[in-house]
């Protein structure tokens, strides 16, 4: 089968930055794809690469089986969904989503049926005659949303697209996108630097660091089975231990990481734990969050809320299950 | 370092006591009463255009219902519209229909000569080459108005310096069959119409350059994109998103180019024909003519047109991206 976005080698260099650095990449059709990365890290000039509003220093991009070099963004049955949304303030809202098919030359009662359609797909009927300028940041997205999907684009690109909004919009949001892109079947690429996001919404995740691809996964296989550092400890903050460390409880000498959640904090008794120090509790609602320090090497563990907690400064004994030291491929 | 040594407790008191003084009291006064700040600023410059600047505009708007006792030449203060009526002579509309159709060409070059620079200064300049852009543009601005145009008149005149590039590239024919055409044409680039044109152009074109520009700096670089992504040619892009966003620019800079060739009476004076236009009929009509009614009515039509101008641009929705 064909992947609906294909790199080979792809890179992209702005002077003597190297923001894309020879990615390979494939994206199946009708997948939900996230790119998940530091600022700077070339995830977005990956998916500018797909629009078509870079084109590559080297190597090759398909889309559908088509090659993609060299061919202009309006040619592209792509659409992309822009951070701040780019809605055209000088037109009202049904005319920024019929944007797309005006240009094709579709007619005009035409065009206006099927963006009243798009509208009403993005829970925004009869918000047409107003302008942009009138709506809020959340009605804005769907706009936005709107215009790109009137199109019915061969792959959809998003770019931030909840990173405006506020904490429960953006929830709602998550939801509302995951579920247009199953009944829509159409092919979603996601750029996010927000772990959260991209393990909650994606079926698989390219994890970008350096205008490279560090990992590409399941998010269960980012999360649980991080394969560097980097990405041990860009996802979901795990810790990350080193080989002499590590040599104790696995018996290999390895970089590992472990998950905060996996660690216990005890008193008592050092046995086979690990002694250490609390430096300091952050009450985070459901969970708290503890900073320890394990003879110089620092560490944070998860315990649902409700757990008996030391006191900031007293000496604590730490346990964990060996099958949750997850050893990586990184060199030690 | 504790915090203590970096930032030492002060025992300031929470409320500062006043600075005393009259200018303690002022800004005291003022912080109180900020429309007394607002008063005290706008009423010297509110005084100056509603005395001096509209009161004197509208003295000569009535001295245009006045009229001229032919046989003395004295002004008979009587309410009339018989100096609107000698508007409407075939004389004088000549000088009106005239000064109007150059003033829409020259504004109509200006922006299609306007629009490539500025877009390219506000899209693609930055730093040293944008201030370059600001210094080529507005260094013309600085030399002297009179200055500019003699030295066209001698780069336009039949010895100039045109006329030797065009002899040296052996394209002499090209402007002698443009100079041999009725209305434009002449015996010189600097004795005709287009002569004026080309002036007139070149020294109100920094005029619609800087709003163009400003328009085009506010259209974010991404509605560009996002016109592409969503299938529109470059051609198209123009037509639906930069013409329309850059529009108040352009309406800007053409009250300026429009109303400035309405009203100037030197360059025509210098590069052209003999004919009029109504900067000039104004001047000969309060100078040498004496008749201060007649060339108060030739001072109101570039309003009037002024005024239908706006209108039209206001409906046609030139400033709804505003």
């Amino acid at each position: 089968m064909t992947s609906a976005v294909s790199f080979q080698k792809v890179s992209r260099h702005f002077g003597s930055v190297r923001a894309v650095d020879a990615v390979d990449l494939d994206i199946e059709p009708g997948e939900f794809f996230a790119m998940l990365g530091p600022s700077g890290s070339g995830k977005t000039t990956c998916l500018r690469l797909i629009a078509g509003f870079e084109q590559p220093t080297a190597g090759s991009i398909s889309i559908f089986g088509e090659r993609a070099e060299g061919v202009p963004p309006y040619r592209r049955n792509v659409n992309t969904v822009f951070q701040d949304y780019a809605l055209f303030p000088h037109l009202n809202v049904l005319d920024n989503v019929a944007y797309g098919l005006m240009v094709k030359g579709v007619g005009k009662p035409e065009r206006q049926k099927a963006a009243e359609e798009a509208l009403s797909l993005v829970r925004l009927p009869g918000y047409g005659a107003r302008r942009p300028g009138q709506l809020s940041g959340g009605q804005r997205q769907r706009v936005a949303l709107a215009r790109a999907l009137v199109n019915q684009p061969k792959v959809l690109l998003l770019d931030e697209p909840l990173g405006a909004l506020d904490l429960k919009l953006r929830e709602n949001m998550q939801d509302e996108l995951k579920s247009l892109q199953k009944a829509l079947g159409i092919t979603f690429v996601f750029v996010t630097h927000d772990q959260g996001e991209a393990l909650s919404m994606a079926d698989r995740v390219a994890v970008f660091n350096d205008g490279k691809i560090m990992q590409i996964g399941t998010p269960e296989d980012i999360y649980q089975r991080p394969r560097t550092r980097f990405v041990a400890d860009f996802v979901g903050s795990s810790n990350v231990l080193p080989p002499d460390f590590v040599q104790r409880y696995s018996g290999q000498h390895r970089w590992g990481s472990l998950r905060p959640e996996s660690i216990r904090v005890g008193r008592g008794a050092k046995g086979d734990g690990v002694a250490a120090r609390l430096v300091s509790t952050n009450y985070l609602g459901a969970t708290t969050r503890l900073a320890l320090d394990a003879d110089g090497l620092r560490l944070h563990a998860i315990v649902p809320a409700g757990t008996a907690v030391p006191e900031e400064g007293e000496a604590v004994v730490l346990t964990f299950n060996r099958e949750h030291l997850h050893l990586m491929d990184e060199p030690a | 370092m504790s915090l203590d040594a970096a930032m030492p407790r002060t025992t300031a008191p929470a409320i500062l006591p006043g600075s005393g003084g009259l200018r303690g009291t002022l800004s005291d006064l003022f912080w109180r009463r900020p429309q007394l700040l607002l008063l005290l600023m706008l009423l010297p410059p509110v005084l100056w255009l509603g005395i001096v600047y509209i009161g004197s505009l509208f003295a000569l708007l009535l001295q245009s219902f006045f009229s001229i006792d032919e046989f003395s030449g004295l002004i008979n203060r009587e309410f009339t519209l018989k100096t609107y009526g000698d508007l409407f002579q075939a004389a004088n509309l000549d000088i009106i229909l005239r000064t109007v159709t150059m003033a829409a060409l020259v504004t109509v070059a200006s922006a299609i000569i306007a629009f490539p620079i500025a877009y390219y200064a506000a899209r693609y300049a930055r730093g040293r080459w944008k201030a370059l852009f600001y210094l080529g543009v507005m260094l013309p601005l600085w030399s002297s108005y009179l200055v500019k145009i003699y030295a066209w008149k001698l780069i336009l005149a039949k010895e100039g310096i045109l006329t030797w590039l065009l002899a040296k590239l052996h394209l002499l024919w090209l402007l002698d069959g443009w100079l041999s055409l009725p209305i434009v044409g002449g015996n010189s680039l600097s004795v005709s119409f287009t002569g004026t044109f080309i002036v007139f152009v070149y020294v109100w074109l920094p005029f619609m350059i800087l709003p163009v520009q400003a328009a085009l700096e506010r259209v974010p670089g991404n509605l560009v994109e996002a016109s592409s992504d969503l299938g529109a040619s470059p051609g198209q892009t123009f037509r639906n998103v930069l013409f329309p966003l850059a529009l108040p620019g352009i309406v800007a800079g053409s009250i300026f180019t429009f109303s400035l060739t309405l009203g100037d009476y030197i360059i025509p004076q210098i590069i052209g024909t003999s004919r009029l236009f109504i900067g000039q009929a104004v001047y000969s009509q309060q100078g040498t003519a004496g008749n201060i009614p007649l060339a108060a009515a030739f001072t109101v039509v570039p309003i009037v047109i002024m005024g239908f101008y706006l209108w039209g641009a206001k409906r046609m929705g030139a400033f709804d991206a505003l």
